[in-house]
């Protein structure tokens, strides 16, 4: 009980007096671009279109999906979503999978990141394997 | 052996060189850490990209559409009572804006005029981003009917007057306007808009498409207000290249300090990042709604449906644009509580000198829009963004003081 007590209480002095808006990114926090899926099911890889990411660009991104035995993910429905955690907004834009080539390899359009920090962009995968989300951590 | 002679006159040179690489010692002796100083490279007005085509105007760039434009934009005849141009609020002298919470043309608005320089380089307009390009931006105002309050068809016959010459050399042969009601358009005021819904489509159509080429001439002079360099810009440039300050690149202790809040502890530049010190973007940062103002005014929750559905947005007929050139659009984020009473965060170049501030004026003096980020009061709807910072009195002395150094007068390239 005195545990929650404290646990609430430091969240509650985070929100009202600390700033998030500089908090820094949490350290053990996995910045590669392959992943695995929450759930195990899947594992997706990711490149941007061009050159790198640049805040304020929009661009798009080539997402690799496969099974965890390596098998190409072609057939999925893919939302993406996403967002600064510690600033509590989403994604500047609304980007979707416009292209999905075979092969796993999948374009998604109108990626955007309007400032810098830390982001996170997930990917939720249904296929007949079942639904599952692929996150990645970007630091920009 | 030297004579004393000599040494003497070598002694001002001594000490002068002396000075010299101590100053710079300390000019580029890590005042800045290597991260700071590419932060602050990515805020210079030289790290603005050139200005991008705008694919749904194709006289964007057209030097003989600005010079109508410009003509355009100045000209009071585009209004209901003979007196209201674009150039009535977008006061040239004042950074194209007019410096009073709420802009009066026939009428007064419910929001504060906006700057007009460099704005091209975004892509969303007006403060709710409800148009998504310069010239539809343009056209808003002129039918409004408390800004411009005018019509299509009254602009087209001032076309037909008094530009057509002009108008025919970047546009191609004006419609016929024979029989052509004076005044009508599809605007809130019910007796001209029954006039205009009894003109046959294709003849609308026509006179719409007019409308839309006067907005991409004002457009196109639009486009040629620029920012021009600050005091912070000379810093800056003169950090980077770990030269020694002038005068006039100097900044005072307080400047400094508040330029590393203002990318540190206070993080601004989460939002006021990039060359034009914004990311072009909305956010609800808990601006009190403003006692002018009768309603609740929601930002770009509105704003954006109006840009989606806007008769000339960038998927429109009057666009020049291929469907897949209008990306901002198509994938623009169009539902959400965060939308609600979320504003376009404006470029703080010039910030001094254009109070009062907010989308409604609703913060007379910097010394209060710095107070209102320090505590973060709760949104009216919506949910701010922002959290308080706890800063000193000093501290927010500091950052006015570095928002200062970001003051020059817009230029328009000829």
């Amino acid at each position: 009980m005195k545990r929650l007590f404290l646990s609430i209480a430091a969240a509650t002095a985070l929100s009202v007096t600390g700033c998030m808006m500089f908090m820094k990114a949490p350290k053990d926090l996995d910045y590669s671009r392959t992943r695995l899926s929450s759930r195990g099911v899947y594992r997706g890889s990711f490149e941007p279109v061009g050159d790198s990411i640049r805040v304020g660009r929009l661009h798009s991104w080539r997402l690799h999906l496969e099974t965890v035995d390596g098998v190409p993910v072609d057939t999925a429905t893919i939302v993406v979503d996403g967002g600064m955690p510690q600033h509590g907004h989403g994604l500047p834009t609304k980007p979707r999978v416009t292209k999905q080539l075979g092969n796993g390899e999948h374009i998604v359009d109108g990626m955007k990141f309007n400032m810098g920090g830390w982001w996170v962009v997930k990917f939720r995968v249904a296929s007949a394997l079942g639904p599952d989300s692929v996150t990645f951590n970007l630091k920009l | 052996m030297p004579s004393v002679r000599k040494l003497w006159a070598a002694l001002p040179i001594t000490t002068f060189v002396a000075a010299t690489v101590a100053f710079t010692a300390a000019a580029t002796g890590e005042r800045w850490s290597g991260a700071e100083r590419a932060m602050l490279a990515t805020l210079t007005l030289s790290s603005l990209p050139p200005l991008a085509a705008d694919p749904s105007n194709r006289w964007a760039d057209d030097s003989a559409a600005a010079s109508l434009g410009r003509a355009l934009f100045f000209d009071t005849r585009l209004s209901a009572n003979g007196k209201v141009s674009c150039g009535s609020c977008h006061l040239p002298d004042r950074e194209f804006q007019d410096g009073v919470p709420l802009a009066s043309g026939v009428g007064t608005t419910s929001r504060r005029t906006m700057p007009v320089a460099g704005t091209a380089h975004g892509a969303w307009f007006f403060w709710d981003g409800r148009s998504d390009s310069q010239w539809s931006q343009a056209l808003g105002p002129l039918e409004s009917p408390v800004e411009h309050g005018g019509d299509r068809t009254q602009y087209a016959h001032i076309v037909a007057a008094y530009y057509r010459a002009p108008y025919e050399r970047v546009f191609g042969a004006l419609p016929t306007l024979a029989g052509l009601p004076d005044r009508a358009g599809p605007v809130p005021d019910s007796a001209r808009r029954a006039v205009w819904e009894r003109i046959p489509a294709a003849r609308q159509e026509d006179i719409s498409r007019v409308y839309a080429n006067i907005g991409k001439a004002i457009a196109a002079f639009e486009r040629r207000v620029e920012h021009a360099p600050t005091r912070f810009d000379l810093y800056v440039a003169v950090e980077l290249a770990s030269r020694a300050h002038t005068t006039e690149s100097a900044f005072t202790k307080d400047e400094e300090a508040g330029l590393r809040l203002f990318i540190g502890k206070a993080n601004c530049v989460n939002c006021h990042n990039g060359a034009r010190l914004t990311d072009e973007h909305f956010h609800n940062t808990g601006v009190p709604a403003s006692t002018r103002v009768a309603e609740l005014d929601s930002g770009r929750s509105t704003g954006v449906r109006q840009a989606v559905s806007g008769e000339f947005n960038c998927l429109s007929k009057y666009s020049d644009a291929r469907p897949e050139q209008c990306a901002e659009l198509q994938f623009a984020v169009t539902e959400g509580e965060e939308l609600v009473r979320a504003y376009k965060t404006p470029s703080l170049r010039g910030v001094a000198d254009r109070a009062p501030y907010m989308h409604a004026g609703q913060l007379a003096t910097l010394t209060d829009v710095i107070r209102h980020y320090d505590q973060a009061p709760a949104a009216p709807a919506g949910h701010s963004e922002l959290r308080r910072l706890k800063l000193s009195e000093r501290e927010r002395v500091q950052i006015e003081a570095f928002l200062r150094t970001l003051s020059a007068s817009p230029r328009v390239k000829e």
